[in-house]
């Protein structure tokens, strides 16, 4: 009566590597579906005037809780260093890792349908309203509010800095001179990045050291 | 200053979906870092766009809500309406934004997904917490770039002001960040700022 295992089963594939260090509990916070994934992004975009970065460090780490600080720090570098639109390498890269690509085109439509449809709209309005000093004047005001707002996200996301591999000393004057060499010295993007980012790399490395 | 009329053939168009594709994969740290190079294709080699077409394209997108690459659409379609219709403005967005989006896109997502699968390797944990820092820096400098071009006037006190109150407020507290966008379009409209 008993049955006889097949001798040829293959191997069970080893269990992938813990995605992350820190204890993630089964329980916390994801997207339920693709067209959660959509809605939660069309909304996050709704709210990004000036840029959705502000935003959506706000949305995935304090009020839907999908990801920790130090989570959205590291996928951030990665949003950020990537080409496209950091916003949405991010979206895909976390609709992605929960839906697979069906995930991360979810994501992505939801980030640009919607806004993509209200922009044009405003084209048409701005095209007869753009004389008015009123409008000028609000477009003005919010563009300073938005610079608060990415200011605001980046001292926000500066708090996961004190859990990096690497010295909070380090971390510091590597941030500042980014800082000083692309905000003053106006100096391009990629003289800065590959130079001072691969600094960073290397010393995580040499920190990392098994 | 005004808008120039265009004729584009088919041509034309597959020059722009080209020349956006190669700028896709250039886009590092974003679409915005390749706006000076579309500013000199479409405005001072090409000349589908006036100057003032182009700026407002790049303001308008900042001020509506989503991600700011949208001033790409935006630039698709003023190319398509300065050619003369509704029709060809929409070719522009669609051609304007599938070609800024789809390499980038398609290698993002490879590279993303590498290394998503290999999170434990010692060279992906070095590259994600050495960039941390820069990263940090390259937010906080695209928001003094931001707000030292805020109105053309760099030395414009009340808006720094505002800029610095806004930051105080939404790192410190959990007000809602409408809020802030409300007011400030209020103090612009009523000209206090």
């Amino acid at each position: 009566m008993s049955a006889t295992p097949s001798p040829h089963l293959p191997p069970p594939p080893p269990p992938p590597p813990p995605p992350h260090t820190a204890a993630t509990p089964s329980d916390r916070p994801r997207p339920r579906s693709n067209a959660d994934l959509f809605v939660s992004f069309t909304l996050i975009a709704l709210q990004g005037f000036g840029g959705v970065l502000a935003v959506i460090q706000r949305e995935m780490v304090e009020r839907k809780r999908w990801l920790t600080n130090e989570e959205f720090v590291e996928d951030w570098s990665v949003a950020q260093i990537m080409p496209g639109p950091n916003v949405c390498n991010l979206a895909m890269m976390l609709g992605a890792r929960h839906f697979g690509l069906r995930g991360a085109m979810s994501a992505l439509a939801g980030l640009l349908a919607l806004p993509l449809v209200l922009v044009l709209t405003l084209a048409l309005l701005y095209a007869r309203f753009s004389a008015m000093p009123e409008v000028q004047g609000a477009l003005r005001g919010m563009a300073a509010v938005a610079a608060g707002l990415i200011f605001a996200a980046g001292l926000r996301m500066a708090a996961a800095l004190g859990r990096n591999v690497l010295p909070l000393a380090w971390c510091l004057a590597i941030a500042a001179t980014g800082f000083v060499l692309l905000a003053w010295v106006r100096a391009p993007l990629a003289a800065v990045l590959f130079p001072l980012g691969g600094l960073g790399c290397v010393l995580a490395w040499r920190r990392l050291r098994p | 200053m005004s808008a120039p009329v265009l004729l584009l053939d088919w041509h034309d168009w597959l020059d722009l979906f080209a020349h956006f594709l190669m700028l896709s994969l250039m886009s590092l740290g974003g679409a915005i870092s390749t706006t000076s190079e579309m500013q000199r294709y479409l405005v001072e080699r090409q000349g589908w766009l006036s100057h003032a077409q182009f700026s407002d394209s790049v303001a308008l997108a900042q001020a509506s809500p989503g991600p700011n690459v949208l001033f790409v659409a935006l630039l698709g379609w003023h190319v398509g309406m300065n050619a003369g219709s509704i029709t060809a403005a929409l070719s522009g967005v669609v051609i304007s934004m599938v070609g800024i989006m789809l390499p980038s896109t398609i290698f993002t997502y490879q590279v993303a997904q590498w290394a998503h699968r290999n999170a434990g390797l010692r060279a992906v944990r070095a590259f994600k917490q050495g960039m941390a820092p820069l990263v940090i820096a390259m937010l906080l400098s695209t928001a003094w770039l931001l707000a030292s071009r805020g109105g053309g006037q760099p030395d414009h006190w009340p808006l720094w002001l505002l800029t610095l109150a806004t930051c105080i407020v939404i790192w410190r507290t959990r007000l809602h960040l409408l809020w802030m966008l409300g007011l400030g379009a209020l103090l612009g409209a009523l000209g206090v700022v």
